[in-house]
C-alpha cells in the first residue's frame, strides 16, 4: 500500500521544475545543425593540427590552437545568439547597416595590409576582418529593409533599392580588394531578394545584366585596354578552364589541389601525404583546407565533410520553413544561401570545377573572423529555430 | 508560409541538392575513379632525382702505364630554381658570375636555357676547372650568389700529353641522335660517353654507371628535412688495358714528328693482331677536348684539310703504297703458279707494254733476276712483268684481297677504311659510267704490281698483309683492346678476337719472300741495307716510294722482325717523305729499336709466350 501511494504521489503540472537542459534552452535548439557545425569545426582543427605541424617553427600547434580558440568562442557566441530573439535585429537594421558600411569602409583606410589588400583591422591578439562578420550583418540588415519596405514604392523601385543597399557594401569590399567576399555579399543580396519575393522578371533581368557584366569584365574590358579586375584576379577566375598550364600561376595551384585530392584515393594518405605537407598546394590551411582533407583522409573523409555540410544546409533550409515570421524566413534564407554558395565555390575550387576566388570554407578554413562569423550566423539560425519552437509551445521567452 | 514562398524555398533546396550532387560526383571521379593517376603524379611531384656521374675507367698501356686517367675538377653550378625571381637582380647576378668566371653573360644565359630545355630544375654547370681562389670567394660571398654551388666533376687527364691521341679518342656529352641508339639506352642528356677511338669503342666498359640520389623536395625544390630518400652510389667504369706499348708508341710518334711531315705508323704483333703502336702526325692534345675551345683551336683541329691533325693516317690514311706492295704481287704470282721461286726474269731496265714504257726507278738495270733478288733490289721490271702476266686473270686482285687490301681492316676502333684495290670490274664499271677514259688494261695491273696508280691502302692494311705472310697465312684481326680490369687489377674480360680468315701460303713461298725482304734490309745491295745493315736483330723489310699526283714522293717502309720468325710488323708511311729508305725506313728503325731495346733489357715482350 505504501508503495502504491508513493507511486500516486506525482508532482502537479504547475510544479514542474525544469532540468538543466531545459534551463539552458537546449530543447529549443536544432541539435543536428549545432552538432554538424561543431563536428565540422572540430574536424577542421584536427586537419589543421596534422597538416601544419612544421609550418611555424617552434610552435607546432600554432594554427590549430588559434583555430580551436576561435571555434570555442564562436560556439559560445552561437549559444548566446540562440537565446536572443532575432527579431530585435530587424529593429536595429539601420544601425547594423551603418556599422557594416562603416567598418568595411574604414578598413580600406586604416586596415592592415596583407598581400596587397586591406581587409582586416590589426587588433591586439587578433586581426579582425570586418567583411566576414559583414556577411551576417548584411543578411540581418537587408532582410529588415525588405520586410520594412515591402509596401513602399513600386515593385521596380523596391528591387532597385534592395540592389543598391546590397551592392554598396559589396562594392566597398571589392575595393579592398576582396573579390571573393564581395561575391558572397552579392549572392546574399540576391538570395534575400529571391526569398523576399522579388518578381521573377526582375530576377531574370538582374541575371542577364550580371551575365553581361561578367562578359564585359573578363572579355571586353581587357581587350579595349581598361581592365577592371587585377591581373591575378582575372587569371584566377579563368585559369580553372585550363588548369594544366604553367606551374607557376593560378592554374598550377588548382592543379596541385586536384592532384592532392585525387591522390588521397579512397582511404587517404595520412601522414604520407605530400601535396599538402610539402607546400605543393598553396594556402592549404585557408582556401585549400579541403584539399588537405581529401589527401589525408581520402574519399571517406572528404565525403564525410561534404555530408556534414549537406546536413548543415538542409537544417538551415528547414529552419526557413519553420520560421514564425517573414523576417526569420528572409534571414534564414540568406544565411542558407550564403553557406551553400561558400561551400560550393570553395569545394568546387578545390576540386577544379570552380575558379579560385578566395572564398573560405565555412567553419574549416583557418581564420578567426570567418569561424566566428559563421558560428554567429548559425546562432541566428538557432534563434529562429528556438523562437519557432517557443511560439508553437506558446511561450515567448526563455 | 505562402505557396509561392514554399515554391521558392523548394527551388533553393533543389539547387542545393544539385550543387552537392555535383561536388560528390566530382569527388568520386577524382578520388575513386582516377585516384591512382593522381597518386602517381603526387609521388612524382615530391621527389627530384640527381644523377651523380661515375668516373670513367682508366686506359692503360700493356704494362699498366696509364694513358688516360681522371682528374677531379671543380665545376661551378647554378641551380636555376634558386636564382632571384626578380629579373633585374637575376641578370645582375649572372653578369657578375660571368665576370668572375671569365665568360660572357650571354654564354651563361645560353647554358641556363640549354639546361632548362634538357632537365628543367636541375643544376647547370657554368664552368669547369674553376680555381680554388674563386671557390673561396664564392663561399665567402654566398649570400650574393644564391643558387651557386661548386661540384666536383671528373675530367679526363692525359699524363703523357699527346701520346696515342689518335687511338684514345675523347669523351663528350651524348648527342640527341646517340640517345636513340640501343647501346646508349638508359643514358640521359648531359651524360658523357666516349666519342671516338678507344673511348668510343670500349665505352660500355669504361663508362660506369651513374649514381642516383633521390631527394624529397617541397614545392620550391628545396630538400625537406628528412630529404634523402635513395642514394645509389655511382659505379666507376672499368679499366681498359690496351695492347699499346707506350715505349713503341712514343718512339713511333717521335720518329714521325722528327720528320715534321704528315704520316702514320702501325706496329702489330703478327700472330695475335695486338697493336703495339698506332700513330699519326700531325697530332693534337686530347686534353683540348676537356675544355671549351677557342675558335683558333677549333679551326686548327677541324678546318685544316691539309694537315688534318684529327685524321689517323695509320688506319684511315689511304695512299698508293709503292714497292711495299711487291710482297702481295709475289704471293699472287707464286700461289697462282705464275712463277716458281727460282723463275728468272730478265730486267733490262724497262719493259714496253702496248706502246707504253715502264721503267725501273732510277734507271737501274739488274739483268736476270729471280724472286729473292728482285725483292732485295726492288726490281720494278720483274714485278711489272708479273703484273703484265696476271693482268687478265685477276690473280693479283684475288690474292691482294685475301690479304686484306681493298677491305675493312676489322679493327676494334672506328675509322678503318677499306681503300681501293683496282680491278677489272672496278675500272670497267667506271668506264661504263663514263668516269674514266679507258677500260681495264695491262697497264693498270702493271702499275698495281708495284703499288702505284689507283691503289689506295693504309699502313694498317699493309701491316696485316705482311703479318699474314710472316705468320704463314693467318689474317689477324688487329685490335688495341687487350683486357678489362677492375680497379684492383683483376681481369674481367680478355679480348682475343679470332683471326679474320686463313689464307693458304706455302711455307717455301713464305720462306723465299722473307729471305728476299731480309736481304733487302740487311744484305749489301738491299734497298734499306744502309739503314738496317747494322741492326742487331734480324729484319725483313721493304721500302716503298709512292708517286702521288701533285705531291712529292711518299715514303713507305714495312718491316718484319725478328727474322726468320718475325713476331712484329711495323708499317710506316710519310707523306712527301721521298724514297722509302729516306724517311720511312729510319722511322721504322727507331720503332724497332724501341721495341727490341726494351726486350733486350729483359722486360716482357709483346708475345713472349708463343712465338710462331
Amino acid at each position: 500500500m505504501y508503495a502504491t501511494r508513493a507511486r500516486q504521489a506525482r508532482p502537479e503540472a504547475f510544479a514542474v521544475r525544469p532540468g538543466i537542459a531545459e534551463r539552458l534552452g537546449l530543447p529549443y535548439m536544432d541539435a543536428p545543425l549545432a552538432l554538424s557545425a561543431v563536428a565540422l569545426a572540430a574536424f577542421g582543427v584536427f586537419a589543421l593540427e596534422q597538416s601544419t605541424l612544421n609550418d611555424v617553427p617552434g610552435s607546432p600547434g600554432y594554427f590549430a590552437d588559434r583555430q580551436a580558440v576561435y571555434a570555442v568562442l564562436g560556439l559560445a557566441g552561437m549559444y548566446l545568439l540562440a537565446r536572443v530573439d532575432y527579431s530585435r535585429f530587424r529593429e536595429l537594421r539601420v544601425g547594423i547597416y551603418t556599422f557594416l558600411c562603416a567598418s568595411v569602409a574604414l578598413v580600406l583606410v586604416f586596415g592592415f595590409a596583407a598581400r596587397g589588400s586591406r581587409r582586416a583591422f590589426d587588433l591586439p591578439f587578433f586581426s579582425f576582418q570586418p567583411s566576414e562578420l559583414g556577411k551576417l550583418l548584411l543578411v540581418l540588415a537587408l532582410a529588415g529593409f525588405v520586410i520594412d519596405g515591402a509596401r513602399r514604392g513600386s515593385a521596380r523601385q523596391r528591387t532597385v533599392r534592395y540592389l543598391c543597399l546590397g551592392f554598396a557594401p559589396a562594392a566597398l569590399v571589392f575595393l579592398q580588394p576582396d573579390l571573393g567576399t564581395s561575391l558572397v555579399f552579392g549572392v546574399i543580396t540576391l538570395a534575400v531578394m529571391y526569398v523576399g519575393g522579388v518578381r521573377w522578371t526582375h530576377l531574370a533581368t538582374i541575371g542577364t545584366v550580371l551575365a553581361a557584366l561578367v562578359a564585359l569584365v573578363l572579355v571586353a574590358a581587357p581587350t579595349v585596354g581598361a581592365p577592371i579586375l587585377k591581373g591575378y584576379q582575372e587569371e584566377r577566375l579563368t585559369s580553372f578552364l585550363d588548369p594544366s598550364g604553367d606551374p607557376s600561376d593560378a592554374g598550377y595551384q588548382q592543379n596541385q589541389a586536384k592532384i592532392a585530392i585525387g591522390s588521397g584515393e579512397k582511404t587517404g594518405r595520412g601522414d604520407r601525404a605530400t601535396q599538402t605537407r610539402l607546400d605543393f598546394v598553396p594556402e592549404r590551411h585557408t582556401d585549400f583546407i579541403f584539399a588537405v582533407i581529401g589527401e589525408r583522409y581520402g574519399f571517406g573523409g572528404a565525403a564525410l565533410v561534404l555530408s556534414l555540410y549537406a546536413l548543415l544546409i538542409w537544417r538551415a533550409l528547414r529552419i526557413v520553413t519553420l520560421s514564425k515570421n517573414s523576417y526569420g524566413i528572409l534571414v534564414a534564407g540568406g544565411i542558407a544561401a550564403m553557406l551553400l554558395f561558400q561551400v560550393f565555390v570553395n569545394v568546387g575550387m578545390n576540386l577544379g570545377i570552380m575558379p579560385i576566388t578566395g572564398i573560405p570554407l565555412p567553419l574549416m578554413s583557418y581564420g578567426g573572423s570567418s569561424v566566428l562569423a559563421t558560428f554567429l550566423a548559425i546562432g541566428v539560425l538557432q534563434s529562429i529555430h528556438a523562437q519557432a519552437r517557443l511560439s508553437q509551445a506558446g511561450r515567448f521567452a526563455w | 508560409m505562402s505557396n509561392r514562398l514554399a515554391l521558392r524555398i523548394a527551388l533553393l533546396g533543389g539547387l542545393a541538392l544539385v550543387l552537392f550532387g555535383l561536388l560528390f560526383f566530382r569527388l568520386w571521379t577524382l578520388q575513386v575513379l582516377n585516384g591512382e593517376e593522381y597518386l602517381a603524379e603526387a609521388k612524382n611531384n615530391r621527389t627530384r632525382e640527381y644523377r651523380v656521374s661515375a668516373p670513367r675507367g682508366q686506359v692503360l698501356d700493356r704494362d699498366g702505364e696509364p694513358l688516360v686517367r681522371n682528374r677531379t675538377s671543380l665545376a661551378l653550378q647554378v641551380d636555376p630554381t634558386k636564382l632571384p625571381g626578380d629579373r633585374a637582380r637575376r641578370h645582375r647576378q649572372l653578369a657578375r658570375l660571368a665576370e668572375l668566371t671569365h665568360t660572357s653573360p650571354r654564354r651563361v644565359r645560353e647554358l641556363l636555357a640549354e639546361g632548362r630545355r634538357r632537365t628543367p630544375g636541375a643544376p647547370v654547370a657554368i664552368r669547369r676547372d674553376v680555381g680554388h681562389y674563386l671557390v673561396y670567394y664564392l663561399q665567402e660571398h654566398q649570400r650574393e650568389f644564391p643558387g651557386v654551388s661548386v661540384q666536383r666533376v671528373f675530367v679526363r687527364a692525359y699524363p703523357h700529353g699527346t701520346l696515342a691521341a689518335h687511338i684514345l679518342g675523347n669523351v663528350g656529352e651524348v648527342s640527341e641522335k646517340q640517345l636513340e641508339e640501343k647501346q646508349y639506352a638508359g643514358l640521359e642528356p648531359g651524360d658523357e660517353i666516349g666519342q671516338d677511338g678507344v673511348e668510343d669503342a670500349y665505352d660500355r666498359f669504361l663508362r660506369g654507371e651513374p649514381g642516383l640520389t633521390r631527394i624529397q623536395v617541397d614545392a620550391f625544390g628545396q630538400p625537406t628535412r628528412s630529404g634523402h630518400l635513395v642514394s645509389r652510389p655511382p659505379v666507376p667504369g672499368r679499366d681498359l688495358k690496351l695492347s699499346i706499348d707506350a715505349g713503341v708508341q712514343a718512339a713511333g710518334e717521335a720518329a714521325l714528328a722528327s720528320r715534321g711531315l704528315p704520316g702514320g705508323f702501325v706496329t702489330m704483333d703478327v700472330h695475335s693482331g695486338e697493336l703495339l703502336g698506332v700513330g699519326s702526325f700531325p697530332t693534337f692534345h686530347p686534353a683540348a677536348f676537356t675544355r671549351p675551345m677557342t675558335q683558333a683551336q677549333v679551326d686548327a683541329l677541324y678546318r685544316d684539310e691539309v694537315l688534318a691533325p684529327l685524321a689517323n693516317r695509320a688506319i684511315s690514311g689511304l695512299y698508293p703504297t709503292g714497292s711495299t706492295f711487291k710482297l702481295l704481287t709475289a704471293v699472287a704470282a707464286l700461289e697462282s703458279g705464275e712463277i716458281e721461286i727460282g723463275t728468272p726474269i730478265f730486267d733490262g731496265g724497262s719493259i714496253t707494254v702496248g706502246g707504253q714504257e715502264f721503267q725501273n726507278a732510277g734507271g737501274a738495270e739488274f739483268g736476270p733476276v729471280s724472286l729473292v733478288r728482285a725483292l732485295q733490289v726492288s726490281s720494278d721490271v720483274f714485278f711489272y712483268t708479273l703484273g703484265w702476266n696476271m693482268w687478265d686473270n685477276g690473280e693479283l686482285q684475288r690474292w691482294s684481297h685475301r690479304l686484306g687490301i681493298g677491305r675493312e681492316p676489322g679493327l676494334d676502333l672506328p675509322g678503318g677504311e677499306p681503300g681501293l684495290l683496282p680491278s677489272r670490274a672496278w675500272r670497267d664499271s667506271l668506264f661504263a659510267a663514263g668516269e674514266t677514259d679507258r677500260p681495264w688494261s695491262a697497264g693498270d695491273n702493271i702499275q698495281l704490281a708495284i703499288g702505284q696508280g689507283d691503289l689506295q691502302a693504309s699502313p694498317l692494311q699493309m701491316a696485316i698483309a705482311y703479318a699474314t705472310v710472316a705468320n704463314g697465312g693467318t689474317v689477324v684481326t688487329p685490335h688495341v683492346g687487350l683486357r678489362v680490369e677492375d680497379a684492383a687489377g683483376r681481369v674481367l674480360r680478355e679480348f682475343e678476337p679470332r683471326p679474320q680468315r686463313r689464307v693458304r701460303i706455302e711455307p717455301q713461298f713464305r720462306a723465299a719472300i722473307l729471305t728476299g725482304l731480309h736481304d733487302a734490309a740487311q744484305a749489301p745491295e738491299g734497298t734499306s741495307y744502309a739503314i738496317f745493315g747494322n741492326f742487331p736483330v734480324g729484319v725483313a723489310g721493304k721500302t716503298g716510294t709512292a708517286q702521288r699526283v701533285g705531291y712529292e714522293d711518299q715514303s713507305w717502309y714495312v718491316a718484319l722482325a725478328p727474322y726468320p720468325n718475325p713476331r712484329i710488323v711495323t708499317a710506316v708511311t710519310i707523306e712527301q717523305g721521298g724514297f722509302g729508305a729516306e724517311s720511312a725506313a729510319p722511322a721504322a728503325l727507331q720503332i724497332l729499336e724501341a721495341h727490341f731495346g726494351k726486350q733486350s733489357s729483359g722486360e716482357a715482350g709483346p708475345n713472349g709466350g708463343s712465338p710462331g
